[in-house]
């Protein structure tokens, strides 16, 4: 790769325009030097060649007695088109990102003013979002049944998910890839207080009283993973993290007199309710489990933004920014470190409840690193520490493949999703780093009156004026 | 009179290798200390073994005749101690009010008065008051800094390099806060390379070689002295 920055430093074509071999072997610089020379054509031929391979890689494979197959089968399939379409994407992205910087960036500027200039009152945004959780109440009543398991199954489940790691990661820093530990430890925690399990108590318990159980282990599991390995710097944090993963989902599959091994657990129950004369039982159907995770998301989300708004919030972007400078200001690094890990810990665990309900049967295979990586993704798509970011980021990136799903495009194939996902999030942090929806921390306006400040007001109003 | 600041045989260690060596200071009530040294002898290992963010292998450190050496970083701002880090470290992306509040985090509750203090010392800091940290000038930066350390209402005010990197006005601006701040009733520890006008401020300095203190004397002596005079204040040898 040529210098990549300022247009200032474009002309690096410059130089090699001067050298070229053209001069040589014919005295005018010809078309086909012209464009041999130059940067983005020489970059659009590494990116079509590099695609091209992908596609090879990622195609079917050849046999003894096809052996050209491979490549047929891969390069005359319309599925090729997707991937010139993503040779043609990045080297666009990484050309225009030279050229249209300035303007893209102002564009993204303008973007994100958005939703403050259309909706500048706190009342209309609170009205905003009224609306859209009514939407989320009566549209799924009118959708088919598959689009309501997709409602629960890969959009709910994923928003809680997603809003459970943004603590981790978006609020406090740190890098958790060992997520989906606490959400495999909070499904089995409902498999063995409910006696699906191989090991079982005397007694069993509804699923609704595993909730609170299984929110306690998973958040003594991250509590005892974190007070140790918090104190240790990034990197080492995202190592362990990953470590713990793999352990726990090694165990869930190799200690079958306990877990069930691979064959996983099955006949989890679901959630019932029968107080006072009132019972119900959440079944088969998807509606009701959907309800239940909304009223839930909804509890978190406030949960979420109160204390992102408080004193504990603060103290949180502190460690982000600064870990030394926070400690030295009074901030205790390590207790606000090992909360987060331990909200984000319970949130896992409290979702994986719910899907061990839901769907009555865990294995193993459920809680590989891939998901933990998964919910980052969808973390950072949606908006590093934006709560807005993470619903709408896992919703969308939830949903889209399920439409896919429905409504194949030309040549789409579904086991290439992954390949997509992930140039999509590359393009993104070329153009968007900040992700889809990211947190106001930029422009927000410091309220003091939750320290009981007089002139709180006063200031808020210099603010407005200001921006 | 107990000092409000004793260094007792101080040794620190990063590793093997130590950083500082039976070090011995005080700093009393209402003093100005400046500590002199080149680069990598020692000074900020000092303040931050002061403020707990290193422990010392050997020695003691005493605030008002208490040991606080094995206390923890974000415990010893609750006693007193307010620490302006090396190379200034705001929280860049939080507004300046925001990391004024941190300053105060230990207490909760920040009074507008408090507020209004800081901002009468830096009125620019006013003006700023909505605008990230990490979009102010270098001078401005060094003045949130101080101001987020003295929102901590410390007692004993600690100073890593206050003059680095800045224009010869601004550090003027600066010292002379420094000397308003000591007026006001908090003693001061600054360390400095900018050893003439540091001595000028100060009362009694300390010179910092290798980690061990090489001298220790009324800042007006060490003003005059050779070895001074040629070591740090870039003067030839007469
Ligand atoms: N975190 C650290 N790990 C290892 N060595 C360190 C560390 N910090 C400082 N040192 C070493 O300790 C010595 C004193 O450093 P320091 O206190 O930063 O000096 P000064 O502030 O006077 O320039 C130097 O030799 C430096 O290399
Ligand atoms: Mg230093």
């Amino acid at each position: 790769m040529t210098a990549p920055g300022t247009p200032a430093a474009r002309p690096p074509a410059g130089p090699e325009a001067g050298a070229q071999p053209a001069v040589t072997w014919d005295e005018r610089p010809t078309a086909w030097a012209r464009l041999v020379s130059s940067v983005d054509a020489r970059r659009a031929f590494a990116y079509l060649v590099g695609f091209l391979v992908l596609a090879v890689m990622t195609g079917p494979s050849g046999s003894s007695s096809a052996p050209t197959s491979g490549f047929t089968g891969s390069l005359f399939n319309p599925r090729v088109f997707w991937f010139i379409g993503l040779a043609v994407v990045f080297w666009g992205a990484t050309t225009a990102r030279h050229r249209y910087q300035a303007r893209i960036r102002a564009w993204n500027d303008s973007v994100l003013a958005l939703p403050r200039r259309l909706m500048p009152d706190k009342r209309v945004r609170y009205g905003f979002y009224l609306a859209l959780l009514v939407f989320a109440i009566i549209y799924p009543m009118h959708v088919s049944g598959f689009w309501q398991q997709v409602a629960v199954q890969q959009i709910g489940v994923y928003v809680l998910l997603t809003v459970g790691l943004n603590v981790v990661v978006g609020y406090a820093g740190l890098l958790d890839l060992g997520y989906v530990a606490f959400y495999a430890i909070g499904a089995y925690s409902a498999a063995f207080w409910t006696g699906a399990m191989p090991v079982h108590l005397p007694f069993h318990l509804n699923p609704f009283w595993t909730i609170p159980l299984a929110i306690l282990a998973a958040m003594m599991a991250g509590v005892l993973l974190g007070v140790p390995t918090l104190r240790l710097r990034g990197d080492y944090l995202a190592i362990v993290t990953l470590g713990f993963g793999e352990i726990v989902s090694i165990v869930a599959q190799n200690l079958t007199s306990i877990t069930g091994g691979s064959g996983g657990v099955l006949g989890i129950p679901h959630f019932s309710v029968n107080l006072l004369g009132v019972h119900y039982t959440w079944g088969l159907g998807n509606l009701p489990y959907y309800y239940l995770l909304l009223a839930f998301v909804v509890l978190i989300l406030v949960l979420f933004h109160s204390l992102e708004e408080s004193r504990v919030g603060r103290a949180w972007t502190a460690v982000r920014e600064d870990e030394v400078a926070a400690e030295a200001s009074g901030v205790n690094v390590l207790k606000y470190k090992v909360m987060a890990f331990a909200i984000g810990a319970s949130t896992s665990g409290f979702a994986g409840v719910l899907t061990a309900s839901q769907v009555g049967y865990i294995e193993p295979q459920d809680f590989t690193y891939y998901l933990s990586i998964l919910i980052l993704v969808l973390v950072i798509f949606g908006g590093m520490g934006s709560l807005p970011g993470a619903v709408v980021g896992a919703a969308v990136l939830q949903w889209f493949p399920e439409f896919l799903r429905l409504h194949p495009l030309f040549g789409f194939q579904q086991q290439d999703l992954y390949i997509y996902l992930g140039a999509l999030l590359i393009v993104m942090m070329i153009f968007r780093p900040e992700g889809i929806l990211p947190s106001k921390r930029r422009k927000r306006e410091i309220g003091l009156a939750e320290h009981g400040v007089g002139t709180a007001d006063a200031m808020t109003t210099t603010t407005a004026e200001i921006q | 009179m107990t000092p409000m600041l004793a260094l007792v045989g101080v040794e620190v260690r990063y590793g093997a290798i130590p950083a500082l060596r039976e070090v011995d200071i005080e700093v009393r009530q209402g003093e100005i200390v400046a500590l002199l040294g080149a680069n990598g002898a020692g000074k900020t290992t000092t303040l931050r073994t002061i403020s707990g963010l290193v422990r010392p292998s050997k020695g003691a450190v005493l605030l008002n005749g208490r040991r606080v050496d094995q206390v923890p970083a974000h415990q010893v701002v609750g006693l007193g101690i307010g620490h302006v880090p090396e190379g200034r470290r705001i929280f860049p992306r939080m507004s300046v009010l925001e990391n004024l509040q941190i300053g105060a985090y230990h207490r909760r509750g920040v009074t507008q008065a408090e507020l209004d203090h800081i901002f009468e010392l830096f009125p620019i800091l006013r003006e700023r008051r909505n605008q990230e940290g990490g979009t102010l000038s270098g001078g401005e930066q060094q003045m949130l800094a101080i101001g987020r350390a003295l929102m901590s209402k410390p007692q004993l005010l600690l100073l890593d390099e206050p003059s680095m990197g800045l224009a010869p006005l601004v550090v003027e601006a600066i010292f002379d806060i420094i000397e308003r701040i000591r007026d006001e009733g908090t003693t001061v520890l600054v360390v400095e390379q900018n050893a003439a006008q540091a001595l000028q401020l100060a009362d009694r300095g300390y010179v910092l070689e290798n980690g061990s203190v090489v001298m220790a004397d009324d800042a007006e002596t060490l003003l005059g002295d050779e070895r001074v005079r040629v070591a740090y204040l870039g003067e030839g040898a007469a």
